[in-house]
């Protein structure tokens, strides 16, 4: 009950009327922030973050978190419409939010992904609110094995799913994991895979420009060649009742939800991961727990809002090791910690202690930026979606343009957007030849993070490959990827013995 | 007419004076006309990290720049990332890095295409320093209980740190040869991450800087055993150093801004004086006595000077741990 108590202190700051507008002006700006490819809520923070201080520190932090909460938010605008991931962390979301797009259902995908995101980010505070204190020592004991067997788990998600051809994922698994080992050894710092010596290599490959490149141009070239005929302009309209429908649709899908929200929250709250492998390990789950998988990829509902209610939850749950360990859970996350430092607070595990007015008007402004963000979007979402009634031809070559832009922005090197051409073309080849480009993006992701606490785990315990499976917290991780890898077989044998059990009824 | 006539010919004798006062006089006039892009040579949460994400936050909240600054963490291969990245901006006059000894060790250990000496000294801000910890849940008070549980582990004892080759490595590589330890040496992306992984006890020991775990020991989490500096640091009064055991170790991290080679003059000479105007701020000042920092500024020829006297230094040292890359 203490907390209700501080909570209700937090609201009592949180709904000032500066700070009510603070939210509005944050998300607003954070929602236009995170649709455009190449600024994400990093660039967003960052450009803010000197306004900050000609408030009070309690306003400032509100207006960063609401900026963070509406790039969340927004990151889904254009992976939706144009097929771009509009922040990294939005990269899941292009994988069903597009050809619910071509299929004339934007207004859909945009309804569910922001309804999904008020879940998954409602949820996690609330989450947030009562745990937030013990869930830190969770995070403490996530040590190198844990995060191994975690990542491991998301691997498996995705092998074992029962739609797609098993061999052509796991070759694209494969190739994701060689992309990833591109540039400096994390741990030894000795350069590796530096094609043709170019110096662009040595910083690696970074999954964004995978992203664009396979989904934003690959995606172009592929509709250039099927609507060579007719050019689509992609029918897209929005009336209230079609808004009430979808919500209505939503409602079917709380399951996912809840369970893409727990999951983000926990993964974002780890230092290592974050949102975007939250959303894809979401992603994977939903998919492999769907009784129709192969609808997945192809404009399944649920595989807008998997990655949606996770990517939220998560920013939430980065934002817990940063207030009790001091340790950013992401890039966003790591500038708000430089703001505090800069207001004299000092994160880790006194700060609940020292400064609660801080951290309770932080966490309640969590609730009404959450509120702020959903009501906006869906706002503006009649106004995103008639974007997309251009003629093909000019939204194709804008598409074009902000590919370029977004790969370029980020890094500030040509090198990337060369990257993304090559691999605008190689995502066109895949993807005629059938082959699933979810698991290459996965891979790319999470595969650095796999590498290194590997070798961190089996460096300290002297090569010792039992570790993954004697800590407790690893080995459940380690029983759930086997499970979820044989999962198909499973489901196999179950559908054989119906088979042969049925005709004898 | 007059009037033109008039700003042209002002214009010429302000020009003419900078050009007689020469280069201080320089900094008024060049400005950034873009956000300026700190590189840091770590991951996040790290000392580094959060020391230059601090001077960011002074910066701005002085309004000491007309433009933001925005940090990047370019942490990967113990900085090798980030000093590749400086390199490739030969000429650029808005993006500086902010450096820390693996700024002398990397180039050292593998040969990535770098020479430091190309670089544009900008200011040194502080020396850090290093501490021996512990978890708190341990048995280990002193430094001999230390030395003594080590030995009993037999070369199982995990000490973690920053990548191999950097500064935590050589703390490291140095006790292993003044007690005559071995070590398990387990290396993460940066100083933060260390840290926790040292109150989840997934290693035994750490030599991180006193920012790095200040969260923790102020919460009881973590026990400092013995500093690696010259004197007592005092913000840890009741913590003896190696030196005042008996044992010559003593070690230091450079906090500095570099640019990269051929950044305009005018340009080296704002970012100097942009420092200068940090180093002198409220923030920084008490900052930098609240966590133990030395925070002495040197800039110009002199820094330069240090800079490569530091590389002479850690040479030597490398060259001992046999880690001197060819």
């Amino acid at each position: 009950m203490e907390i209700l108590a501080l909570l209700a202190e937090g609201f009592a700051t949180s709904l000032s009327p500066l700070n009510i507008m603070i939210v509005l002006i944050g998300v607003t700006a954070g929602l236009f922030i995170g649709a455009m490819p190449g600024l994400g809520s990093v660039n967003g923070v960052a450009i803010v973050l000197p306004l900050t201080f000609i408030v009070p520190p309690s306003s400032a932090i509100i207006l960063l978190a609401a900026i963070y909460y509406g790039a969340m938010y927004g990151g889904a605008v254009s992976s939706i419409l144009l097929g771009i991931p509009g922040a990294s962390t939005a990269v899941a979301t292009t994988f069903d939010g597009r050809p619910m797009a071509q299929k004339g259902e934007a207004g859909l995908a945009l309804i569910a992904a922001a309804v999904a995101s008020f879940v998954g980010g409602t949820i996690s505070v609330i989450l947030f609110t009562i745990f937030a204190v013990p869930l830190a020592d969770l995070a403490l004991a996530f040590g190198p094995a844990e995060e191994f067997a975690l990542v491991l788990m998301a691997f498996t998600t995705f092998v074992g799913l029962g739609g797609d051809d098993i061999f052509k994922t796991i070759v694209m698994i494969s190739l994701g994991l060689v992309l990833s080992t591109v540039g400096l050894d994390l741990i030894s710092g000795q350069p590796r895979l530096i094609f043709f010596d170019m110096p662009g290599f040595y910083s690696g490959i970074s999954f964004l420009v995978l992203a664009i490149g396979v989904y934003g141009v690959g995606e172009v070239l592929y509709t250039i060649e099927t609507s060579r005929t007719s050019p689509a302009v992609t029918p897209a309209r929005l009336s209230f009742a079609e808004l009430r429908a979808g919500l209505v649709r939503m409602n079917r899908l709380w399951r996912t939800m809840s369970f893409g929200s727990v999951l983000g929250f926990f993964v974002g709250m780890l230092p290592a991961a974050g949102a975007t492998p939250a959303a894809l390990m979401s992603y994977g789950m939903a998919k492999s727990m769907s009784k129709k998988p192969e609808t997945f990829g192809r404009g399944n509902i649920e595989g807008v809002a998997a990655p949606e209610t996770a990517n939220n939850a998560a920013s939430t749950g980065s934002l817990l090791p940063m207030l009790t360990l001091g340790i950013p859970g992401s890039p966003t996350t790591a500038l708000l910690l430089g703001g505090m430092v800069m207001w004299g607070l000092v994160p880790g595990p006194m700060l609940f202690i020292e400064s609660p007015d801080f951290v309770w008007g932080l966490i309640s402004s969590l609730y009404t930026a959450n509120l702020a963000a959903v009501l906006i979007n869906i706002a503006l979402i009649p106004i995103f979606v008639w974007a997309l009634r251009m003629p093909f031809s000019v939204l194709c070559a804008m598409v074009l343009v902000l590919c370029i832009v977004g790969g370029f922005a980020p890094s500030q090197k040509m090198h990337d957007v060369w990257l993304i051409a090559v691999f605008g073309i190689a995502g066109y080849v895949l993807r005629k030849a059938d082959y699933p480009l979810a698991p290459l993006v996965l891979a790319l992701v999470l595969g650095p993070l796999m590498e290194k606490s590997f070798r961190q785990a089996l460096i300290g315990e002297q090569g010792n490959i039992l570790v993954f499976v004697e800590r407790p917290l690893s080995a459940l991780f380690v029983a759930l990827s086997v499970l979820f890898f044989l999962l198909p077989i499973i489901k196999m044998v179950a559908r054989r013995r119906s088979k042969s059990t049925a005709p004898a009824e | 007419m007059m009037n033109k006539f008039t700003r042209r010919s002002a214009l010429a004798t302000l020009t003419a004076a900078a050009l007689a006062i020469g280069s201080p006089a320089m900094a008024e006039d060049w400005q950034p006309n873009k956000p300026i892009e700190m590189v840091i040579m770590a991951g996040q949460g790290g000392g580094a990290d959060r020391l230059a994400r601090l001077f960011q936050s002074i910066i701005q909240k002085n309004n000491l720049s007309n433009m933001p600054v925005l940090p990047v963490n370019k942490g990967g291969g113990s900085g090798a990332e980030a000093l590749r990245y400086l390199k490739d901006k030969e000429g650029d006059a808005h993006t500086i890095m902010a450096t820390l000894n693996s700024y002398y060790t990397t180039p050292l250990r593998t040969d990535i295409g770098v020479d430091i000496e190309d670089f544009n000294p900008i200011a040194r801000m502080a020396n850090d320093n290093f501490i021996l910890w512990v978890n708190s849940e341990s048995d280990i008070e002193t430094l001999d209980d230390y030395v003594a549980a080590v030995k009993e582990a037999g070369g199982t004892w995990k000490m973690g740190g920053t990548g191999s080759g950097q500064e935590d490595s050589l703390v490291t590589a140095m006790m292993e040869n003044e007690f005559g330890l071995e070590y398990t040496y387990v290396p993460f992306d940066g100083g933060g991450t260390v840290a926790k992984n040292l109150i989840g006890n997934h290693i035994d020991s750490t030599v991180n800087n006193p920012a790095e775990q200040m969260g923790f020991y102020k919460a009881g989490k973590s026990r400092p055993i013995a500093t690696f500096s010259e004197e007592r640091l005092e913000a840890f009064p009741d913590v003896p150093t190696m030196r005042e055991l008996g044992h010559d170790l003593v070690y230091t991290m450079q906090r500095s801004f570099v640019a990269p080679k051929d950044m305009p003059d005018a340009a080296v000479a704002y970012y100097t004086d942009l420092f200068k105007k940090v180093s002198e701020t409220e923030e920084w000042q008490k900052y930098a006595a609240d966590e133990a920092l030395d925070a002495q500024f040197l800039s110009g020829d002199d820094l330069q000077q240090f800079l490569l006297n530091g590389r002479e230094v850690h040479r030597n040292i490398l060259d001992g741990m046999g880690e001197l890359g060819s």
